[in-house]
């Protein structure tokens, strides 16, 4: 952060077991990893702009763990954090993405013709269908790192490059801090509107500093594709809609993804992206496509048989409360989505989505005739 | 006093854009800060950092991310050391003056922890006043202060400290209880005797970064008989409290000031001392809290004076501020009130006790007047 922790060089005058953290409760994939010898060895280590170690880790420390997921526990700060602090996050990264090793290359496939099927999932069911993902900017450091001049900075340049799409995609940017109360509650009802982070996990990083300033939401005419600016990341693209077809929402995710950036290249500023780590973002989670696909589902039946997990473990999916990442479900509609985000395409990870949740939808409706789903476990993709 | 060299650290590789595109957009703020801090300042000051690499970002963080608060003026600043008030002094100074009623740069603040020097406190009606507190703060020099300090120093702090209490005797002779290694049955009973400090939820707190780490190097030192408390890494490096029922005030002042000499006494002793001088007096985390440091406050049932149009006038020209009864920021409850001095900084703490006292002295007679239907108008006060 630009601030918070005595500077770097003053703390190594006290002994590194003067400054380790004490991890002994925790359980994040930061805790897992970071010994007393690891954080020895990078204390004295700092990006180019700053960011050291204990900037990296703070909000692991500051959260212990959590009841639902198993919690990453670190930041980036910048596109460097990878390669400085490498020590320590390939094996999060390891952990985290199913064995990825610091060799492996990621592969990127925005081209949604790839995609087969997903047309056709059943709208009793499916409810809604979204894709996301995200996107730095490079050259600027990242939210739990940034300055209030380089937030705006990318706000400026994020609108500038919004402004000139057309088509589907014409839409207008709604800044936080000069939102109007009727502007307010209409991105309220249509569950655009992003709150200020409350989730310990990112205020301990630093991301809420100077709320709302530079934060915004954009979104087209249609309602359908939406950006939010500097909330955890630079950009999350967000494409969705009521429903079961997510093929449409997936061309409508590619398609405008691939038109923002090409502005932003017109311009100058690509995206932080390289072959091994794909898109970079400030949650190691979110690295590779960065992609998270998901449906809202009802499973009631199926999510309370004893195989759900174990179902949803082979097929490379992941359940979530429908209020987001760190919440409950409600009445046995469940947030599908695909687990995976280093190590496949985005085409591969919507084609998990389509796939398991197609599936998942026939093993509900045999439970609902009182029918057993042991012939239609599937196995581990 | 010299100034305190201040250098440009690696403050310099801090990605930053020029002073105009980094000053904070302060049009929806109402505190201390943002009253004071212009552009032209805040470029001036972007340029320095103290010794220990803090820099005015950090004294303002907590400002911008909290605008204003409904019941209290906040002050919407903290410093990371002692040398903030000194690098940072041409923002500092005013809100120094603005909250603490006028005090120059140049003026010198009076110490005075002697009790005997109070007058009468020994009898505020416990039929009123149910409980009396005095509370002050300390910083021990050579340590960054809560929202700067590294896990290394905190954990310092904390190891001198229980050093340092763990000496104490006779009626102050007690027992340290760090936060991460308390029992269930250890957090149940200081629940219960109202000791137990949470992990901070305040926003302005939290936004200045004096929750990291949480429970690491805090705790809570208190004496056999549970009149004196010593929050140890809390919002300041240690926060003293001599504290019991009833309207005793007196006694506990004696309490508070023996206990409290005694703690400088064993610190020096070891070679340190509590961050101090003559003009901010005791120096604090919190602006607000310079020079004693002190609130001596009672909770009292002032259910009828408490609506009275004149309630407000009252207090301030007692030099008195009211709080609801959970701290801070809370509001009260079936008019009971913590009621207690505003001034910290000034003043001795002989002198702000005995505001408590006299006024607390004259809110009960106002409220017994008021129950039997009687005016208090003969008894407003003059403005102290």
């Amino acid at each position: 952060m630009p601030f918070g922790n005595t500077h770097n060089n003053f703390k190594l005058n006290f002994k590194v077991e003067e400054e380790y953290p004490d991890l002994t409760k925790h359980n994040n994939h930061m805790a897992k990893v970071l010994t007393k010898d690891m954080y020895a060895k990078l204390r004295d280590k700092q990006t180019p702009s700053g960011f050291t170690l204990d900037d990296v880790i703070q909000t692991g420390v500051d959260n212990p763990g959590h009841p639902f997921i198993m919690t990453v526990g670190c930041v980036a700060g910048d596109e460097e954090s990878y390669e400085i602090f490498k020590d320590l996050l390939d094996p999060i990264i390891s952990d985290r993405h199913s064995g990825y090793k610091p060799t492996d290359k990621h592969k990127t496939d925005l081209n949604f013709e790839n995609l087969k099927g997903g047309d056709d999932l059943d709208p009793n069911y499916v409810l809604s269908s979204r894709v996301r993902t995200g996107r730095s900017i490079k050259g600027y450091t990242l939210p739990p790192h940034n300055s209030r001049g380089e937030r705006r900075a990318v706000e400026k340049l994020s609108v500038e490059a919004l402004n000139t799409l057309d088509g589907e995609f014409k839409g207008k940017y709604y800044p936080l801090n000069k939102m109007t109360d009727a502007e307010q509650e209409q991105l309220i009802a249509d569950h655009f509107l992003f709150d200020k982070p409350v989730s310990p996990l990112l205020l301990g990083a630093g991301m809420a500093r100077d709320w709302p300033d530079a934060r915004g939401i954009w979104h087209n005419d249609a309602k359908s594709f939406l950006v939010w600016v500097n909330e955890e990341d630079h950009l999350r693209v967000i494409s969705m809609e009521k429903g079961g077809n997510m093929k449409e929402v997936f061309r409508r995710f590619c398609v405008g993804l691939k038109r923002i950036e090409e502005t932003f290249k017109k311009h100058n500023h690509g995206f932080m992206w390289n072959e091994h780590l794909g898109y970079v973002l400030t949650c190691p989670s979110n690295l590779g496509t960065g992609l998270r696909g998901g449906v809202h589902v009802k499973l009631p039946k199926l999510s309370t048989h004893p195989k759900f997990e174990e179902i949803l473990t082979r097929l490379r999916l992941q359940k979530r409360g429908t209020g987001g990442v760190d919440t409950a479900s409600v009445g046995g509609v469940f947030d599908i989505s695909n687990a995976d985000r280093l190590g496949s395409s985005e085409v591969a990870q919507v084609q998990m989505v389509v796939d398991g949740v197609k599936l998942m939808v026939e093993m509900e409706k045999k439970l609902e005739k009182g029918e057993a789903i042991d012939g239609m476990i599937p196995a581990q993709k | 006093m010299p100034p305190v060299p201040c250098y440009l650290t690696e403050n310099k590789l801090i990605p930053r854009l020029s002073p105009e595109e980094e000053f904070p957009d302060l049009s929806q703020h109402n505190n201390h800060m943002a009253k004071v801090l212009t552009q032209d300042m805040y470029t001036k000051l972007r340029d320095r950092a103290t010794p220990n690499g803090f820099t005015i970002d950090g004294v303002i963080q907590t400002g911008i991310d909290n605008p204003g608060h409904p019941f209290i003026m906040t002050v919407g600043c903290v410093a990371g050391d002692e040398e903030t008030y000194e690098v940072f002094k041409e923002l500092l100074d005013p809100i120094i003056e603005d909250r603490h009623g006028g005090y120059k740069p140049t003026d010198k603040h009076k110490t005075d922890l002697n009790a005997d020097n109070l007058k009468g406190g020994d009898d505020l009606d416990p039929n009123y006043v149910i409980s009396s507190r005095v509370r002050t703060g300390r910083s021990i020099r050579g340590f960054c202060l809560p929202p700067h300090c590294s896990r290394g120093e905190r954990r310092g702090v904390e190891k001198m400290s229980v050093e340092a209490l763990d000496s104490l005797s006779g009626d102050l002779k007690g027992k340290y209880y760090a936060l991460k290694n308390m029992t269930d049955a250890e957090q149940q009973q200081l629940i219960d005797d109202h000791f137990l400090f949470d992990k901070p939820v305040s926003p302005l707190l939290l936004a200045s970064g004096m929750a990291r780490d949480w429970p690491d190097g805090r705790g809570i030192w208190h004496n056999d008989t549970k009149t004196f408390l010593v929050w140890v890494n809390e919002e300041d490096h240690l926060r003293v409290i001599s504290m019991q029922k009833g309207g005793n005030m007196k006694e506990v002042f004696n309490r508070f000031c023996t206990g409290l000499t005694k703690i400088e006494t064993l610190f020096k002793d070891k070679g340190t001392s509590f961050m101090w001088n003559e003009h901010l007096g005791y120096v604090l985390t919190c602006p607000s809290n310079l020079g004693t440091g002190l609130r001596a406050g009672v909770h009292v049932k002032i259910p009828n004076m408490s609506k009275h149009a004149k309630f407000e006038e009252v207090l301030k020209r007692l030099r008195l501020q009211k709080r609801g009864t959970g701290g801070v920021d809370t509001a009260a409850v079936g008019g009971t009130f913590d009621i207690s001095n505003a001034d910290r900084l000034g003043f001795s703490e002989v002198e702000l006790v005995q505001m408590v006292v006299d006024g607390v002295k004259l809110l009960v007679e106002m409220e017994k007047k008021l129950e039997k239907g009687q005016s208090i108008d003969d008894l407003m006060p003059a403005q102290k």
